[in-house]
C-alpha cells in the first residue's frame, strides 16, 4: 500500500464519518462539527492530489496546497458563522444547542 | 491549450466585481448613517457597468475577457462575459436596483441621524451579495466559482435572520447547514477533478475531459452539492422557512437571484465541462427531480395559509422547471446545445421567473406592511388599499402560470415545444400540470385580495415609489413575453468560442 492510497482511505473515512454525523445527528452543534470532518477529508484529498501531481524536482504541486489554504479559511469562516447563529439562538431562548434529540430545537428535517 | 487574451472593455468585468465591494467598504469607513446613500450610488454605477458589458458583448459579437494580472489560465484566473453572463448581469443589476428602491422604505436610517444596526447590516450584505453573484456569472475556473458560491452563502444567510427572532435564526442555521453540505461536496468534486486533470480552468477541461468513472463521480458529487444549494426536491427543505422568514426585500433577492447561481453552475458543468454527450440517464434523473419539485411543491404552495410561505414553495416549483432542460437539450437535433429551443426556454424561464418572483415577494411585503399580516384567507380589501401592488402581484402570477403575454408563457411554450420535439411526453404533461397548479394558487390569493374588506379596516399608508418599484419588476416580467419564439443569437455569443 502506497502512502497515497493510505491517505486516500483516511480521507474517504473522514468524509464518511462526517456525512454520517451531518445526516443522522439531530443537534446543530454536532452537525457543524460533522461538516468540519467532511472538510478535513476533502482537504486531505487535495494534499494527495498535490503529492501525486508533483512535477520533476518538486516535492508537491503548489496549486492544490494554495487551494487548501483558501478552503480552510472558508470552512473556518463558515464554522464561525454557524456558531454565532447558534449563540444567538441560545440568547433568543433555545433550550440548548447540544441537548438530547427530543428537545424541540433539533434541526433534523 | 486554449489561449485567452484580455479583450477591449475587459476592465468593465473587474469593475462589476469591485464596485459593490468598494461600496461595502465605504459604508464601513464613512459611517453607518450614510449607508443607503452609498448603496444607491453603487447601485447606479453597477447598473451602468452591467449595461456597458452587455453592449460590449453585443457590439463585438464575442465574449469579453479579462486576465487578472495578465496571467494565462490554467495558472492565472480569467473573467469572461459571454452572452449568457451578460444577460444574467443585467438581470441582477435591474432587480437589485428595484429592490433597493423598495428597501429604502424598510431599511433607511432614522432622520434624526442616530446610527442603527439594521440598515447598516442590510445594505452591506446586499452589496456583498451583488459582488458574489457577479463573480458566479463571470468566473471561469471551478475553484473561483467555489469561492464565489461561499461568498454568496455568507451574504445570504445573515439576510434571512435580520429579524433576530428564534424562528428566523433556526431557518438561517438550517439554510447554512444545507449550503455548507452542498459546498463541501462541490469542493470534494473539484479535488477529484484536479487530481485527474491537473487544471480547474473550464475551457481547458472542456478539451481534455474523458468520460471515465472518476470524472463522472466528481461531476456527480458537484451536481448533488449544487442541487442542495438550488433547493431541488428532495433537498428543498431549507428554502420555504428561510425565504418566508426573511424581510421582504431580502426574500425577493434570495428567491429571484441567489437560488439561480447554483443552477447556472450546474448548466456550465453539464454543457461546458462534462464529456459530450452526457449520459441520458443522468439527464432524465435531474429532470425527474425537477418534475417532482414542480408537482410536490405546487401542491404544498396550495396548502399554505401564509402568503410568503406560499410564494417560497412556488419558488421551489419554478426552479424545478429549470432542471427539465437537460433531457430536452440532449435529445434535440441542434448542433450546439445553446442553439436548441430547450436551452433558450430554460434561460428565459430563469430570467422571467427572477423578475416575476422578485415582484411577488415585494408585493407580499407591501401587503403585509399595509394590513399587518399575510394570512391569505383574510386579505379582503387589499386590492382597495393597494391597487397597484395587487395588480403587480397578478401580473407576476401570469408569468408563473405561463399565460400569454407574460415572459413565463414564452419560456414554458419553448420548453413544451422542445419536449414534444424530443418525444419526452412526461415532461410535457408535467409542464401543463404545473401551469394549472400555479394558476390555482395565484388565483386563490388574487381572489382573496379582491374580496370585500371587513367593516372597520385598519391599514398603514405605503409610499407610491415602493409600489411603483414592484410594478416595474412585474411589467418587465410581462414584457419578456414579447420576445420572438426562437433561440436568440445574443445568448450564443461567446459560447461558440468554447472549443
Amino acid at each position: 500500500m502506497t502512502p497515497a492510497t493510505l491517505y486516500g482511505i483516511c480521507a474517504a473515512a473522514l468524509v464518511a464519518i462526517g456525512l454520517f454525523g451531518l445526516i443522522l445527528h439531530p443537534t446543530p452543534l454536532r452537525k457543524v462539527i460533522s461538516f468540519n470532518l467532511i472538510g478535513s477529508g476533502t482537504f486531505l484529498l487535495f494534499g494527495i492530489a498535490a503529492r501525486r501531481g508533483a512535477a520533476a524536482g518538486f516535492l508537491g504541486d503548489p496549486i492544490p496546497q494554495a487551494m487548501v489554504i483558501t478552503g480552510i479559511v472558508v470552512a473556518f469562516a463558515a464554522t464561525a458563522l454557524a456558531v454565532a447563529l447558534l449563540l444567538r439562538m441560545l440568547e433568543a431562548g433555545a433550550p440548548t444547542v447540544d441537548g438530547s434529540p427530543d428537545t424541540p430545537d433539533d434541526l433534523s428535517p | 491549450m486554449m489561449q485567452h487574451a484580455t479583450t477591449p472593455g475587459g476592465w468593465l468585468l473587474v469593475l462589476a466585481l469591485m464596485l459593490p465591494v468598494v461600496g461595502m467598504l465605504a459604508i464601513f469607513a464613512l459611517g453607518q448613517r450614510r449607508a443607503e446613500r452609498i448603496a444607491f450610488a453603487t447601485l447606479a454605477a453597477g447598473l451602468a457597468t452591467a449595461l456597458a458589458v452587455a453592449v460590449a458583448v453585443g457590439r463585438s459579437g464575442r465574449a469579453v475577457t479579462y486576465l487578472i494580472g495578465g496571467w494565462q489560465p490554467p495558472l492565472g484566473i480569467a473573467l469572461q462575459a459571454d452572452g449568457l453572463s451578460a444577460v444574467l448581469m443585467v438581470m441582477t443589476a435591474v432587480i437589485l436596483c428595484a429592490v433597493g428602491v423598495f428597501a429604502r422604505g424598510s431599511f433607511s436610517s432614522p432622520p434624526d441621524g442616530a446610527e442603527t444596526r439594521r440598515p447598516f447590516v442590510f445594505w452591506t450584505l446586499f452589496l456583498g451579495l451583488w459582488s458574489a453573484l457577479n463573480t458566479v456569472w463571470l468566473a471561469q475556473d471551478l475553484f473561483s466559482l467555489f469561492v464565489a458560491l461561499e461568498l454568496l452563502t455568507f451574504s445570504a444567510v445573515p439576510l434571512v435572520s435580520l429579524d433576530g427572532s428564534r424562528e428566523t435564526l433556526r431557518a438561517a442555521l438550517r439554510y447554512l447547514l444545507f449550503a455548507l453540505a452542498g459546498s463541501v461536496f462541490y469542493l470534494l468534486g473539484t479535488g477529484l477533478i484536479y487530481g485527474a486533470y491537473g487544471t480547474m480552468d473550464i475551457a481547458t477541461l472542456h478539451q481534455v475531459v474523458r468520460a471515465d468513472w472518476a470524472t463522472s463521480l466528481a461531476l456527480g458529487l458537484m451536481i448533488v452539492g449544487l442541487m442542495a444549494k438550488a433547493a431541488l426536491f428532495p433537498l428543498h427543505l431549507w428554502l420555504p422557512p428561510a425565504h418566508a422568514g426573511a424581510p421582504a426585500a431580502a426574500s425577493a433577492v434570495l428567491s429571484a437571484l441567489v437560488v439561480k447561481a447554483p443552477f447556472v453552475l450546474i448548466l456550465r458543468l453539464w454543457f461546458d465541462v462534462a464529456a459530450q454527450p452526457a449520459p441520458a440517464l443522468a439527464g432524465a434523473m435531474l429532470a425527474g427531480l425537477g418534475a417532482a419539485s414542480i408537482l410536490f411543491c405546487s401542491i404544498m404552495a396550495l396548502r399554505q395559509a401564509r402568503l410568503k410561505l406560499m410564494i417560497a414553495y412556488s419558488t421551489v416549483a419554478q426552479v424545478g422547471y429549470l432542471f427539465l432542460v437537460f433531457p430536452l437539450v440532449m435529445g434535440s437535433a441542434a448542433l450546439d446545445p445553446w442553439a436548441s429551443v430547450g436551452w433558450t426556454g430554460g434561460v428565459l424561464q430563469l430570467v422571467s421567473h427572477a423578475f416575476a418572483k422578485a415582484a411577488m415577494f415585494l408585493a407580499a411585503g407591501l401587503i403585509a406592511e399595509a394590513l399587518g399580516h399575510d394570512r391569505i384567507a383574510d386579505l379582503g380589501g387589499a386590492a382597495k388599499v393597494l391597487p397597484v401592488t395587487v395588480a403587480a402581484f397578478a401580473l407576476a402570477g401570469l408569468s408563473l402560470m405561463g399565460l400569454p403575454p407574460a415572459g413565463g408563457f414564452i419560456a414554458k411554450l419553448m420548453l413544451l415545444t422542445a419536449s414534444v420535439e424530443t418525444a419526452n411526453w412526461w415532461i410535457a404533461a408535467t409542464i401543463l400540470a404545473g401551469g394549472i397548479l400555479a394558476a390555482t394558487y395565484v388565483f386563490r390569493v388574487v381572489g382573496s385580495a379582491l374580496a370585500e374588506p371587513p367593516e372597520r379596516m385598519v391599514f398603514a399608508a405605503i409610499p407610491r415609489s415602493r409600489e411603483l418599484a414592484v410594478l416595474a419588476l412585474a411589467l418587465i416580467a410581462l414584457a419578456l413575453g414579447f420576445l420572438p419564439l426562437q433561440p436568440f443569437d445574443y445568448l450564443a455569443i461567446g459560447r461558440g468560442g468554447m472549443p
